[in-house]
């Protein structure tokens, strides 16, 4: 079974604990109201998906309960790191462009 | 057609002792669910008359009452006397969040030698004595359904989990008690 460090547990626990929760570091734009639709359409819609190093929220939703940001590989299916939910994004080498 | 309707709590009666392995309900206990930032931690710990544990699966015992560490501001506050904890925590001041889930959940005790073999056939954490030694407690999933497990003894559990699942937790763990 895959483990996945949970940044707040301290520890490595069983992938059925956890939750993927998409695309990680996406800001919510403050003036939604006046986004032109294309603008909307690329917060709201349109993610990265690259090949290789990719930024996820996960939540430890049957552990802690808290979301955290995970650095994974896509290719490889690795967890990277993962760190607590507001730290800044690392800078690893080979990031997705 | 009956005169009286009789109310059967959830896992009445449901027993089971096999070889190396005794699963029993746990007897109606008072449970809090208490969500508090750091600022209020030692007011409601004075108030509990207990330590809120602080660190990722550590629990607090004292006097048939435990406070078992789910989350960073997350506790689970079981009273096996059936005290009022709401009614303890409504006297304190600091923000928090106090929510009775006494009738939400229910208690399976699985103790025996082969607690660990038993648990883990639904349980995909380590139980080991090592890495989840006697005191300490997890919010995690039991097949199917999501429990609390705390450790009470090298040899026992208790299995915490929401009263709907626990005619399921009862049958997975009776299964795996079978199942040698």
């Amino acid at each position: 079974m895959l483990l996945i460090h949970c940044p707040y547990c301290q520890e490595d626990r069983p992938e059925l604990e956890f939750r993927h929760a998409g695309e990680a570091h996406i800001a919510r734009p403050e003036n939604m109201a006046e986004m032109s639709d294309e603008d909307f359409e690329r917060f709201f819609f349109i993610r990265s998906n690259p090949k290789g190093i990719v930024y996820e929220r996960w939540r430890h939703i049957h552990g802690c309960a808290r979301f955290f940001n995970a650095a994974r590989d896509t290719v490889s299916d690795k967890f990277l790191m993962t760190y607590k939910a507001g730290e800044p994004k690392p800078d690893l080498d080979g990031e997705g462009k | 057609m009956a005169d009286t309707i009789a109310r059967a709590n959830a896992l009445e009666g449901r027993f089971l002792n096999d070889e190396g392995i005794t699963l029993v309900r746990a007897e109606p206990s008072t449970r809090l669910s208490l969500r508090a930032p750091k600022t209020a931690v030692k007011s409601l710990s004075k108030a509990l008359g207990l330590d809120l544990p602080q660190r990722p699966k550590a629990s607090t015992a004292k006097d048939g009452r435990v406070a078992l560490w789910l989350g960073p501001d997350e506790w689970l506050v079981i009273d096996e006397t059936e005290a009022d904890l709401v009614g303890v925590c409504a006297s304190v001041t600091a923000f928090h969040s106090a929510v009775e889930v006494s009738h939400r959940n229910t208690a399976v005790l699985v103790s025996g030698p082969r607690c660990e073999t038993v648990l883990n056939a639904g349980c995909p954490q380590d139980l080991s004595l090592v890495a989840f030694p006697v005191g300490a407690c997890s919010r995690t999933v039991f097949g199917k359904a999501e429990i609390v497990l705390w450790r009470t003894g090298s040899d026992a559990f208790r299995v915490e989990c929401w009263r709907s699942f626990s005619d399921y937790v009862f049958m997975l763990l009776e299964q795996a008690a079978r199942d040698r």
